[in-house]
């Protein structure tokens, strides 16, 4: 509670204007589905799939510090919070799909058929 | 106590107590504890879900196709339109409610109250949208038959148009059994309800349609098209990154297979493709839909003690705040459901 106690109305009411910017970009692309993003690939997925990911991470970004009041907080918590979230989501995610992807492998290339 | 040998001189600085490097009240320190837990139970479901959808890359449901209604639009495909609907209301809950927390920090008791209204109310909103994104899920729209390998064949028209069973189901053959009900059964029998037609039905209905065609689980890539046998000859049916549609000959011959009729979708088989699919979406939307009616319950609760002014008397709205950090986490983890179940 050791922060400035003014009112923040405005920055709320342009952070919701970037949200929903964003939110409907998301949801125009999704629905056009513009053939050069979408079959194009970089590294191990399309530019339409890259864009939402980024977007999303954009969106999240203004949630945490804007409405979570993340940038009022103090560095050390504000970094406890964060890197350690951050740091394990990247570490499951790259475990995670890396075996997903490896089993694909094995299916697709098993002798075995498993579904037909 | 009782160490009397061991009085530091250094007493009133750092370690005297009443030192707050965080910067943070108690409970709104245990919050953020809270969140950063429940985002890593939520990164593992997601995580899991990757896993799954990796594992199963080449066959799994396209999003688009599943989501596709909006209310009061019957038949209209509106892939999309109905989620960013609920998004916005999310985004919109989560602005009235960091509104009061605003309020409160200049103890405006009226406004607060009013802002935390308007956040319960979209709550609200929120989950009875949830709940009928999941009846339509679990209704289902064409319906589809599994084959004797697990594989799921969706019936589609000559113009690649999906089709619904009930639009060619030969229903003058009688269907095999009724289903059986405790009223009929001669002891505490039932069993869950089985599908409208029987499989002897569809696959009548289909070789009396000459131009019904058979869709695969399959995803059309330029590897995938060249494994798969008896592809579609006409080349508009077939285009990238969509189901792969077989041939006449080759979707008799697969419909010969069948063993089950699906219609709709439970947590063993779905309609939309690979069971896993189902699964997930129940397990992450409803644990998802779990933490907005929790919120709202305490949103309630925070509401009535704003009312009742236990905040006036506290002299600080700090429980608003804390309410409203686990209400923004509910709306950060539907941003990454959105993308990930959605767009993705």
């Amino acid at each position: 509670m050791s922060h400035e106690h003014v009112s923040n109305t405005k920055r709320i009411w342009l952070v919701f204007g970037i949200l929903s910017i964003v939110t409907t970009v998301e949801v125009f692309l999704g629905i056009i589905k513009p053939e050069s993003l979408h079959m194009t690939n970089f590294i191990g997925m399309n530019l339409l799939n890259w864009i939402f990911i980024i977007l999303t991470i954009f969106k999240a970004y203004y949630i945490v510090w804007a409405f979570m009041h993340m940038e009022g907080e103090t560095t050390i918590l504000r970094r406890s919070v964060v890197w350690t979230v951050i740091f394990l989501i990247l570490y499951l995610t790259f475990i995670l799909l890396t075996e997903g992807n490896y089993v694909f492998g094995v299916f697709k290339d098993a002798t075995i058929k498993w579904n037909f | 106590m009782g160490s009397k040998g061991t009085i530091t001189t250094t007493v009133g600085k750092t370690w005297d107590g009443g030192n707050e490097p965080l910067g943070a009240s108690y409970g709104k320190l245990m919050m953020w504890f809270f969140i950063v837990s429940d985002a890593l139970t939520f990164s593992g479901f997601l995580a899991a879900y990757g896993f799954s959808r990796f594992k199963f890359i080449e066959t799994w449901p396209l999003a688009d196709e599943v989501f596709t209604h909006f209310p009061f639009a019957h038949g209209v495909s509106m892939p999309m339109y109905y989620v960013a609907l609920m998004t916005f209301i999310l985004i919109g809950s989560s602005v009235t409610m960091v509104l009061a927390v605003d309020a409160g920090h200049q103890m405006k008791q009226g406004k607060v109250a009013f802002y935390m209204f308007l956040t319960i109310i979209g709550g609200l909103i929120f989950v009875g949208s949830q709940a009928w994104e999941w009846k339509n899920f679990i209704k289902g729209e064409y319906g589809a038959v599994e084959s004797k390998g697990g594989s799921l064949l969706q019936f589609v028209d000559a113009t690649g148009k999906r089709v619904a069973l009930e639009e060619f189901a030969d229903t003058s053959i009688p269907k095999e059994r009724e289903q059986l009900t405790r009223s009929k059964g001669k002891w505490f029998m039932e069993e869950s309800s089985i599908p409208t037609y029987s499989l002897e039905q569809i696959q009548a209905g289909f070789k009396s349609h000459p131009d019904l065609l058979v869709r695969i689980e399959t995803i059309n890539s330029p590897e995938t098209i060249a494994t798969t046998k008896g592809v579609n000859e006409n080349p508009a049916l077939n285009s990238p990154k969509q189901k792969i549609i077989l041939s006449r000959a080759e979707s008799e011959k697969r419909l010969a297979d069948g063993i089950i009729v699906i219609e709709g979708a439970n947590l063993h088989r779905n309609e939309y493709g690979s069971k896993l699919f189902a699964d997930f979406f129940f397990f992450i939307t409803g644990f998802h839909g779990f933490h907005v009616f929790s919120g709202v319950i305490i949103n309630i609760i925070i509401f009535i003690n704003v009312l009742i002014g236990t905040y006036e008397k506290r002299r600080t709205y700090e429980m608003v705040e804390k309410v409203g950090l686990y209400w923004h986490f509910v709306d950060l983890v539907w941003v990454f459901v959105f993308t990930f179940f959605y767009l993705v």
